[in-house]
């Protein structure tokens, strides 16, 4: 059954904080082989003008992708996860996260449409800090396949 | 946002920024799993990605989206410098179990100068010989 395009718009709450350590960072960083200081070594982030180690341009996705998934086990959306794929990803960012950052993500459904017998979903991830002040926008589309058959 | 401390004026549309190309094997997906939170067996199972289709284990998107990104990190030294990032995802980063694995080969170029002293950068990845990201851009803040 294709997704209902009446989901459009549906929000979220936001979700509880999510504390970024230092060494979540440095464990993330050194996933993707990347060797920037800016990432471990607070002077080394000093030195840029950050006020701590901040984290790479992808890690605000292990913190979006926990969020999304109210919408992902929404019950009325029903989406059959087994058939979904990671269509795209992108992120604007007013500034990097940071160690010691208390994070907040408000979900919403940006867009639902059908092509070619998939369903497209477009999921916004706004992610804030503990001040309310904007860090970064995650926007992802997820792509569930047709079944085999239709 | 910070600014790069690479400057705006010095920099032409085409010009291209030191290219990568980086090793991915099996143990690397395992560790990207584990960091992430992203267990999903097509990527560390090979018996659960062929039951699904899939000629092998394939790689997280996600974690061919942040090695993309670091072609673009490395040049502007800072990576607070990014404004936007955005990639599609085309084709799965096919990683097998032989010794050797994947490798991931990363180019790009300045596309376009844009307002702001601002610059959009286009990178291109491929691995064996099939573009595995589209539309795979940033926008990023020079000084």
């Amino acid at each position: 059954m294709p997704l209902d395009p009446s989901f459009i718009g549906r929000s979220y709450p936001p979700t509880p904080a999510y504390e970024v350590g230092r060494e979540k960072i440095r464990e993330f960083a050194e996933a993707i082989g990347d060797p920037n200081p800016v990432y471990t070594d607070p002077e080394a982030a000093k030195a840029l003008g950050h006020s701590d180690v901040i984290a790479p341009p992808t890690f605000p996705f292990v913190i979006t992708y926990r969020a999304a998934a109210q919408v992902v086990a929404d019950p009325e959306l029903a989406l059959d996860y087994s058939r979904v794929v990671h269509g795209d990803q992108k992120f604007t960012y007013t500034r990097p996260v940071r160690a010691g950052d208390r994070l907040s993500v408000s979900v919403s459904i940006d867009g639902i449409k059908s092509l070619a017998g998939n369903d497209i979903l477009s999921v916004r991830g706004e992610v804030y800090g503990e001040g309310g002040d904007h860090v970064v926008t995650a926007l992802m589309t997820l792509v569930s396949r047709a079944p085999e058959g239709d | 946002m910070t600014a790069a401390r690479i400057s705006y004026d010095e920099v032409e549309v085409g010009l291209e920024l030191p290219s990568r190309t980086f090793p991915v094997q099996r143990a690397a997906l395992v560790q990207y799993a584990g960091a992430s939170g992203d267990f999903n067996p097509i990527h560390w199972n090979e018996r659960f990605a062929k039951q699904v289709g899939l000629p092998d284990v394939i790689a997280h998107g996600m974690f061919t989206m942040a090695e993309a990104a670091r072609v673009v990190t490395d040049w502007l030294g800072d990576p607070g410098a990014i404004v936007e990032y955005g990639v599609r995802f085309t084709k799965p980063v096919v990683v097998p179990d032989d010794g050797q694995g994947a490798s991931i080969e990363v180019s790009a170029k300045v596309a376009a100068k844009l307002d702001d002293r601002r610059v959009r950068v286009d990178i291109t990845a491929t691995s064996a010989g099939q573009k595995v990201l589209g539309m795979s851009r940033a926008v990023v803040q020079l000084s």
